[in-house]
């Protein structure tokens, strides 16, 4: 919750008028918690923030594989809240410490913004282009896929493949990138080490 | 899962977690799933207050316990021992559901003479070979029948197994339905399991006898035509060299009680990541291809596609069905470019040669046979078994691609790492370049996620990630583009594949291409129209149709119907399946097996657990799910032998396991598996104690990578006394990238410990938050000292053994640091799935911290 209008006063009508609007006084006079007796002024000022999103959208738990679903709400091209979906039947609206922590996970100071190089040997990482790195990938995939191709064994057999690159990860991608991982390592290159999460 | 594909002919989840709900019964076992999957362990709560008795089996007693009406301890690693007694229970005590099990599994079917189990031959079965330590399952089959697998990868290397099988084709498999003949499943079950009595399960287990009777009874009182439980399992069974057979002994069980295909009965496996079951039925895994296919291998009958399909194809079962789905996988994947000539492209396809997983991938990076690593999402230097062996396999690399929001402890390894600050190596003598690329998160990015329970479910792009964060999508594809200029002049044989990948998905103004269109490619369509299919059944083996991914198929039946985006729940009226929520695979089906919810006859074995019925006026199965069955075959309905019937013509009106070549449940398996068609109890790889069941300790089949950096610990070794045990925490995820990198998880579990119990903490002269050493001969690693009564000794044989309790999730990237708890591990594995044993090993403890390094300052 953000406040939003909060009049401005002197001190004294500020400290009046705070002792007015207190609401515990109020609450053991007997009044109800569940009604307006806990309100304030201050209170009464706020807004939820999901007010001011521009857009929502329905989003899935990045963690575990329960599936909890989730309203991702954004202002302004970034998210301002990521809560529960209370239509889901799997999590009706709850989700856990970390399914809790997916809007601290998007805004993460750690989370990167560029990409980083480490040339063999250095001793720290080098700011580069994306344009820069992806050629440079695809080069280095090239090379060392040609480098290890085997395309039959001796006695004909064929084999199709190159052992000397691996891929790790997938099963926190979705389905569309497991199979664009899968169709271009394994159909186009002929990478067999190949795997993700499901064994570990 | 291969343990429940060879059972039940799927090897998922065969229940939605919401029908939790509907359990009398729930056995949590191998899974702390209070704190791992919290908001599914609701349905089992709901279940509790409905009364259902809610049992927790593990070593740790934790908040899962804390819940549950019987908490049983049991040493880490006895699993079988203990689902074995339960099994041995209800055998022995008649309490299995005759009326079930009879028809709807192979209790009776006779299975070849030539079968010996362990009880015969003091812990093997027959077939093992002691020179290449593999088994030869040709003894395990049916009297008279080789069968096949529903599984992929189980081909049997047998000369004329392709043969024999098609005598599935001339009759039922040889049965016996009054149960008396020696060799029948019910008398092997019932002289494997003798020796498994609540005595012998105490002193295998450490689980005493009276509470081990109480979860039997509760178990055996909630099965029967009124009542149904279900047990929910986590990475606490997969996690050992005896993994798949665990999770068979609870699938036998289950089977036995008469608890699958019917609501609030089955077996749930908890998966740890948000799509790893996506991953695995669209594999980025080096075994199969998309919708449980068999890679091609070399040294199987798989040189061309003909040979291929007649060497996978089930002459019975669903699976019969297999050249539709594989070619038209290979016309999504090659279109045009394939032809008769090259069996639509399969002369492309890569073929495995052996094991490519990932315990065997790190030993070849140590080796210097990989050169080049893609790690997109992934942590292994946590992740990893034996993580000193994974830093040495990164430093031999030329290269290595990192994705990932944030730098892990993987991408930073030639500075951060063990062999940095040990002195090992210099980061001026790592010649690995790296490259560190930010990646979008789901709620930046649009595409589907398939849950624990087989349910699709679509997240849309909602704000662009930071910078030059992109998705894997976006990552794939553009590398692609670019691989496929660079071979575009090519005309070298080895190149045509990448050449004739079908790579034309539209992209949008930031080049980022359209996630739908590529689900539509999953789908299916008419080849070349482009027509999407409606579901797998319109699928077609000339090449005239494409699809992805045939399980998925149906998700996206027609243009701007993408039904892994539906949010239309039931209301509380029911009827609780939500159809309209998600799609799950196969068909939407929620309830995998679920004809076994009608007896027989198609009567619903109860008005309480009703779910699917045979409607005669109608002629057709009714059910408020999707029925994983022919709509319309009747329940009388017997295979015409005469005709030598093939697919589903050979699967009688009530024979409710489809994907199963003889239609029924394979409590024994009789291929498929590769340590034993009956689970037997073996102690894990590293045991302070011998077995307490056979001469054979640990499982004779289990995957041991013999390396210099991968020492073995032998039976009993005396310098490494106590048993250890990793888990996860709530606040904590996997390998730890998304919470110890994001303030509010890590502050709320800042720091890596070890669980210690009292009597051995006292003995060593350790309080709580002291730092201690543990070390086994991988490694050596410090930590905080939680001295716990968590974790109970066991008195085994006179000796008392000691559990220590480890979370794995830290390492030092982030603000929750740790030591990494897989540097630790070894690099062993089960002979099926190839998962590591980090659920039980041994290791030892002393006070203290370690000695700082030359490369620390």
């Amino acid at each position: 919750m953000t406040e939003r209008r909060r009049p401005r006063r002197s001190l004294t009508r500020k400290s009046a008028g705070a002792l007015a609007d207190w609401s515990v006084p109020r609450q053991l006079r007997g009044a109800p918690d569940k009604t307006k007796a806990a309100e304030s002024a201050m209170s009464r000022g706020l807004r939820p923030r999901l007010e001011q999103a521009d857009k929502v959208g329905t989003s899935i738990c990045p963690y575990c594989a329960v599936g909890c679903a989730q309203l991702i709400y954004a202002k302004d091209g970034k998210p301002i809240h990521v809560e529960g979906d209370p239509r889901s039947p799997i999590n009706q609206g709850t989700l856990c410490p970390k399914g809790a922590a997916t809007f601290g996970l998007m805004l993460s100071p750690q989370r990167l913004d560029h990409c980083l190089h480490r040339a063999p040997g250095a001793g720290e990482w080098r700011r580069v282009t994306l344009d820069w790195a992806m050629d440079r990938i695809a080069h280095l995939a090239k090379r060392t896929r040609d480098e290890g191709y085997v395309a039959r064994l001796p006695d004909g057999t064929r084999l199709n493949h190159t052992l000397s690159i691996g891929s790790l990860g997938g099963a926190t991608l979705d389905n569309e990138e497991n199979y664009l991982i899968k169709k271009l390592f394994s159909g186009g290159l002929g990478m067999v080490f190949l795997e993700n999460q499901a064994r570990v | 899962m291969p343990s429940l594909g060879a059972t039940y002919g799927r090897g998922a989840a065969t229940l939605p977690q919401w029908d939790l709900a509907n359990s009398d019964c729930v056995l949590v076992m191998g899974s702390n799933m209070a704190e791992n999957h919290p908001i599914a362990f609701r349905f089992v709560l709901q279940a509790k207050q409905r009364g259902a008795t809610v049992i927790h089996a593990d070593p740790r007693f934790t908040r899962t316990s804390a819940l549950a009406d019987i908490h049983a301890p049991l040493r880490a690693g006895s699993d079988i021992a203990f689902l074995g007694g339960l099994i041995h229970h209800v055998l022995e005590h008649d309490l299995w559901f005759r009326d079930y099990a009879l028809p709807y599994t192979n209790l009776s079917t006779i299975v070849d003479e030539e079968y010996q189990g362990p009880e015969e031959l003091d812990g093997l079965f027959s077939g093992w070979s002691e020179e290449s330590k593999r088994y030869s399952p040709q003894s395990w089959q049916y009297q008279g029948v080789m069968m096949p697998s529903s599984l992929a990868e189980a081909f049997i290397e047998t000369e004329g197994f392709c043969e024999a099988v098609k005598r599935l084709h001339e009759g039922p498999t040889p049965k016996d339905p009054t149960l008396q003949h020696p060799r029948c499943v019910y008398q092997i079950l019932k002289r494997h399991f003798a020796r498994y009595t609540p005595e012998m399960v105490e002193r295998a287990t450490g689980c005493p006898r009276e509470v081990f009777l109480k979860v039997a009874e509760a178990l055996a009182r909630n099965s029967g035509r009124e009542r149904t439980g279900a047990i929910c399992y986590a990475v606490g069974w997969t996690h050992h060299s005896t993994g798949v057979q665990m999770i068979r002994a609870a699938a036998i069980l289950q089977a036995l009680l008469g608890n699958v295909g019917r609501p609030g009965g089955g077996i749930l496996a908890l998966r740890g990541h948000t799509s790893i079951q996506g991953s695995t039925d669209i594999p980025t895994l080096y075994d199969m291809l998309p919708g449980y296919l068999p890679q091609p291998h070399a040294l199987k009958p798989h040189q061309d596609l003909a040979q291929y399909l007649e060497a996978e194809t089930n002459p019975t079962g669903w699976w019969h069905n297999f050249p539709k789905y594989a070619v038209s996988l290979l016309r999504a994947w090659y279109g045009g470019a394939g032809n008769k000539e090259n069996g639509f492209g399969y002369d492309f396809l890569p073929r495995i040669v052996g094991d490519h997983s990932q315990l065997p991938m790190t030993v070849a990076m140590r080796d210097g046979i990989i050169k080049g690593l893609f790690v997109m999402g992934q942590n292994p230097v946590v992740g990893g078994s034996n993580s000193l062996l994974v830093q040495r396999g990164l430093a031999q690399l030329d290269w290595m691609v990192v994705r990932d929001f944030a730098e892990t402890d993987t991408a930073s390894f030639w500075r951060d790492g063990h062999l940095v600050r040990s002195g090992e190596l210099r980061p001026e003598e790592i010649g690995t370049e790296v490259f560190l690329m930010p990646a979008s998160l789901s709620g930046e990015k649009a595409g589907s996620f398939t849950n624990t329970h087989r349910l699709l479910q679509w997240h849309d792009k909602v704000v662009d990630g930071p910078g030059d964060s992109r998705s894997e999508h976006w990552f794939t594809y553009h590398l692609g583009r670019r691989l496929k200029s660079l071979y575009a002049d090519s005309t070298r044989e080895e190149d045509q594949a990448i050449r004739a990948l079908t790579w034309d998905y539209p992209v949008d103004e930031e080049g980022e291409p359209d996630a739908e269109a590529v689900l539509q490619e999953i789908n299916g369509y008419t080849w070349p129209e482009r027509k999407l299919v409606q579901d797998f059944k319109e699928l077609k083996e000339d090449g005239s149709t494409a699809c992805g991914c045939w399980i998925y198929s149906g998700v996206f039946p027609e243009e701007g119907r993408n039904l892994a985006r539906a949010r239309k729940p039931d209301g509380p009226d029911g009827p609780g399946t939500h159809l309209g929520w998600g799609f799950a695979w196969p068909d939407n089906r929620r309830t995998l097996n679920n004809r076994a919810s009608a007896d027989p006859e198609g009567r619903p074995w109860s008005e309480r657990k009703r779910l699917v019925w045979w409607d005669e006026d109608k002629g057709e199965w009714q059910s408020p799910d999707k029925v994983d069955f022919i709509p319309t075959k009747r329940p009388d309905y017997e295979p015409d032998w005469e005709k030598k019937p093939a697919g589903m013509d050979a699967i009688s009106g009530h024979q409710p396991f489809i994907m199963i070549p003889d239609g029924v449940a394979g409590l024994f398996v009789p291929s498929g598996l590769k340590d034993g068609p009956l689970p037997a109890h073996f102690e894990p790889v590293e045991s302070p104690v011998s077995n307490p069941l056979y001469r054979q300790d640990a499982n004779p089949a289990a995957k041991r990578w013999e390396h210099a950096d991968n020492p073995i610990h032998a039976t009993g070794d005396p310098r490494f006394p106590h048993m250890l045990t990793t888990y996860r925490l709530t606040e904590q995820h996997s390998g730890g990238t998304p919470t110890r990198l994001v303030p509010t998880t890590a502050e709320l579990m800042p720091e890596g410990f070890c669980e210690i119990p009292t009597e051995l903490a006292a003995s060593l002269g350790i309080r709580s938050t002291d730092w201690v050493v543990l070390s086994t001969a991988r490694g050596e690693i410090e930590t905080r000292a939680l001295v716990t009564d968590r974790l109970q000794p066991f008195r085994l044989d006179g000796r008392l053994i000691f559990q220590l309790g480890l979370p794995w999730h830290y390492g030092w990237a982030g603000y929750a640091t740790g030591d990494i708890a897989n540097v630790l591990t070894a690099v062993v594995g089960d002979p099926n799935t190839a998962m590591h044993e980090n659920k039980a090993l041994t290791c030892a403890l002393r006070p203290g911290r370690l000695p700082r390094g030359k490369g620390e300052s």
